[in-house]
C-alpha cells in the first residue's frame, strides 16, 4: 500500500518545513520585538516607521513577498544572501527572509497586545523610581508582556508553520511541493493527502496544545 | 495601556536625545533607501521603459492584464466567502450543541481543517477535480482555489461564530428559555441575530485573509489572478519584474487596507452603539495570518 513512497523523501520534506519554521520563528521574533519597541517608543519617526511597516506588510499576500524575493531579489537583483550560484540554498534563504519580513508584522502586533495587558501601575511605578524608557520597557513591561503574549505568539507560530508551504511557490523542497509532485505522478490522491495532512497535524496540533498549556502556566495571574 | 504611560513628559534633555535618535534613524533609513536605489539602478530596473506601462498614462496594462487578474481574485474571494459563511455557521453552531455526537465530529472537522495549510487543501482540490470529475481544465484552478479556501475558512468562521455566540451575555439565552422558547428558537431568534452583528468586524477581516490567500492559486495552481498577471506582464513588457510586483503589491495593499479600516470602523461603531448588549468580536480576535489549531479558540 505504501510502496509508492519509496522514491520520495517524505521525512526530508517535513524536516525542511521544520527548518523553515524554526529559522523564520527566531528571526521574526527578534525583528518583531524591535518593531514593537519602536511602535511604543517616544521617537515619533520610529513610531511612524513601525506603524507603516506593519500596515503595509500585513496587507500584502505572503505569496507576493516570497515570489518577489525569488524573482525580484534573486533573478533580477542577483541578491542570493551568500548562496552564490546554488539556486536551492538561495531559494531556501530567500524563503526564510520572506517569512521573517511577513511574520514579524504579526509578532509585533502580538507583543503589542501583550504590552496592553500590563497594568498602567507597573509602568508608572517603574517611572516613579527613575527608570528610563528603555529600562521601563525591557526590565518591567516586556517581561510581563511576553508572558501574556505566549497565547497570541503561539497562534503566530502555528500560522507560520502552515505558511512555510508558500515556499513551494519558489521551489523549496518542503512538504507542499513534495505533495504536488507526488499527486501529479502517483494515482494515490487520498492516501498522499492523508499522509501530508497527518504530517501537518503532527506539527501544528502539539504546538498549539503544549504552548497553550505553557501560556496558561506562565500568564501573570491578575 | 496607552503609549505615553511608558515614558514621562519630555524635558529639554529628553527632547534633545529624541532629536539625536531621530537623526540616527533618518540616516539609517536614508542608507537603506540609497542601497535599494543603487541596487535597482545598477540592474537598470529604474529605466522609464520598464515603468511606463503603469505610470505613463496608458491604460493598456490595466485593462489587458491587471483588471482581468483582479476580477478573478475578487471572484474567487467572494465565492469562497459566500460558500464558507453558511458552512461555518452550521459547524460553529454544531460545536455548541448539547449532543456529544454532534459536538465532537464538528470539533474534529474544525480542528482538522485549521491545522492544515490552505495550499495543501488547494493542491488536493486540484487533483481531486482532475481525477474524479469532468470539470474542464480551464475551470479547475478556480474550483480548486475556492475549495481550498472554503474548507479552511469555513472552519475559521465556525470558530468566529462560536466565539460570537459565547460572547453574548448569558442572560440573553436564559431570558429566552424562561419565556418558554425551545433551544432551536433561542439559537435562531435570539442568539444568532445578535451574534451576527457582533461578528461582522471579524468576518470582514477574515475577508482580508481570503483575498491574500487567493494569491497562492496564482503562484502554484496556474489560476489567472492578480499575482499571476504580474508574471505575465513582466514577460510581456520586457522583464520589469520589480515594477510589475510593485504595482500588484500596491493594489493588494489598497484593497486589504480599505477592508481592514472598514472592519475597525465597524467595530468602533458597534462598540459605541447603545442598543446592543455590547458584545463585539473585534478585528484583533481573528489572527490575521490564519487562526490557529489546537488552541481551541479564535477569540
Amino acid at each position: 500500500m505504501f510502496d509508492f513512497l519509496e522514491g520520495y523523501d517524505v521525512l526530508g520534506a517535513f524536516w525542511t518545513t521544520v527548518q523553515l519554521t524554526l529559522l523564520s520563528a527566531v528571526g521574526s521574533l527578534i525583528w518583531g520585538t524591535l518593531l514593537a519597541a519602536m511602535r511604543v517608543g517616544p521617537v515619533p519617526l520610529m513610531r511612524g516607521f513601525g506603524t507603516a511597516y506593519v500596515n503595509i506588510v500585513r496587507n500584502i499576500p505572503l505569496t507576493v513577498i516570497i515570489l518577489f524575493s525569488s524573482l525580484g531579489l534573486y533573478s533580477t537583483l542577483s541578491i542570493s544572501l551568500g548562496a552564490g550560484d546554488d539556486v536551492d540554498t538561495a531559494n531556501f534563504r530567500l524563503a526564510v527572509l520572506g517569512l521573517i519580513v511577513y511574520t514579524s508584522a504579526f509578532v509585533c502586533e502580538a507583543i503589542r497586545s501583550g504590552i496592553n495587558t500590563v497594568p498602567v501601575g507597573q509602568a508608572e511605578a517603574a517611572r516613579a523610581i527613575g527608570l528610563s524608557f528603555t529600562q521601563v520597557l525591557f526590565l518591567v513591561v516586556l517581561p510581563q508582556a511576553f508572558r501574556a503574549a505566549v497565547g497570541p505568539l503561539t497562534n503566530v507560530l502555528i500560522a507560520l508553520t502552515k505558511n512555510t508551504t508558500v515556499a513551494a511557490a519558489i521551489g523549496v523542497a518542503e512538504a507542499a511541493l513534495l505533495m504536488k509532485d507526488m499527486v501529479e505522478k502517483e494515482a494515490q490522491l487520498l492516501l498522499i493527502s492523508a499522509i501530508i495532512a497527518f504530517g501537518f497535524c503532527c506539527l501544528t496540533l502539539p504546538t498549539g496544545l503544549i504552548l497553550g498549556w505553557v501560556g496558561k502556566k506562565v500568564a501573570v495571574k491578575r | 495601556m496607552s503609549k505615553s504611560v511608558l515614558y514621562d513628559a519630555q524635558g529639554p534633555r529628553a527632547k534633545q536625545r529624541n532629536i539625536l535618535y531621530t537623526a540616527l534613524f533618518v540616516v539609517a533609513l536614508a542608507a537603506l533607501v540609497w542601497w535599494v536605489y543603487s541596487a535597482l539602478d545598477e540592474k537598470n530596473q529604474l529605466d522609464w521603459a520598464l515603468w511606463k506601462p503603469y505610470l505613463g498614462g496608458g491604460t493598456e496594462a490595466y485593462t489587458t492584464y491587471i483588471w482581468p487578474g483582479l476580477e478573478n481574485t475578487l471572484k474567487a474571494a467572494a465565492l469562497a466567502m459566500i460558500i464558507a459563511l453558511p458552512l461555518g455557521a452550521v459547524l460553529g453552531i454544531a460545536r455548541l450543541s448539547d449532543h456529544v455526537w454532534v459536538r465532537v465530529p464538528a470539533a474534529i472537522v474544525v480542528e482538522f481543517f485549521r491545522a492544515i495549510p490552505v495550499l495543501v487543501l488547494m493542491i488536493f482540490g486540484l487533483a481531486l477535480y482532475a481525477q474524479y470529475t469532468d470539470v474542464s481544465s480551464d475551470d479547475r484552478p478556480l474550483y480548486a482555489v475556492v475549495t481550498g479556501l472554503v474548507l479552511y475558512n469555513a472552519s475559521v468562521l465556525a470558530e468566529i461564530v462560536r466565539a460570537g455566540i459565547l460572547a453574548l451575555p448569558k442572560g440573553q439565552s436564559e431570558a429566552a428559555l424562561a419565556i418558554g422558547m425551545r433551544k432551536n428558537q433561542v439559537m435562531r431568534l435570539i442568539l444568532l441575530p445578535q451574534a451576527v452583528t457582533a461578528m461582522l468586524p471579524a468576518i470582514v477581516s477574515q475577508l482580508v485573509v481570503i483575498v491574500k490567500d487567493t494569491a497562492l492559486g496564482g503562484a502554484v495552481l496556474t489560476f489567472p489572478e492578480l499575482l499571476a498577471s504580474a508574471s505575465t506582464m513582466s514577460g510581456y513588457y520586457g522583464a520589469n519584474t520589480i515594477a510589475s510586483f510593485t504595482v500588484v503589491a500596491v493594489i493588494y495593499i489598497v484593497i486589504n487596507f480599505s477592508l481592514t479600516s472598514f472592519a475597525s470602523w465597524l467595530e468602533g461603531r458597534l462598540r459605541r452603539r447603545k442598543k446592543s448588549t455590547g458584545a463585539v468580536l473585534g478585528v484583533q480576535d481573528t489572527t490575521d495570518i490564519g487562526g490557529a489549531a489546537g488552541t481551541g479558540t479564535a477569540a
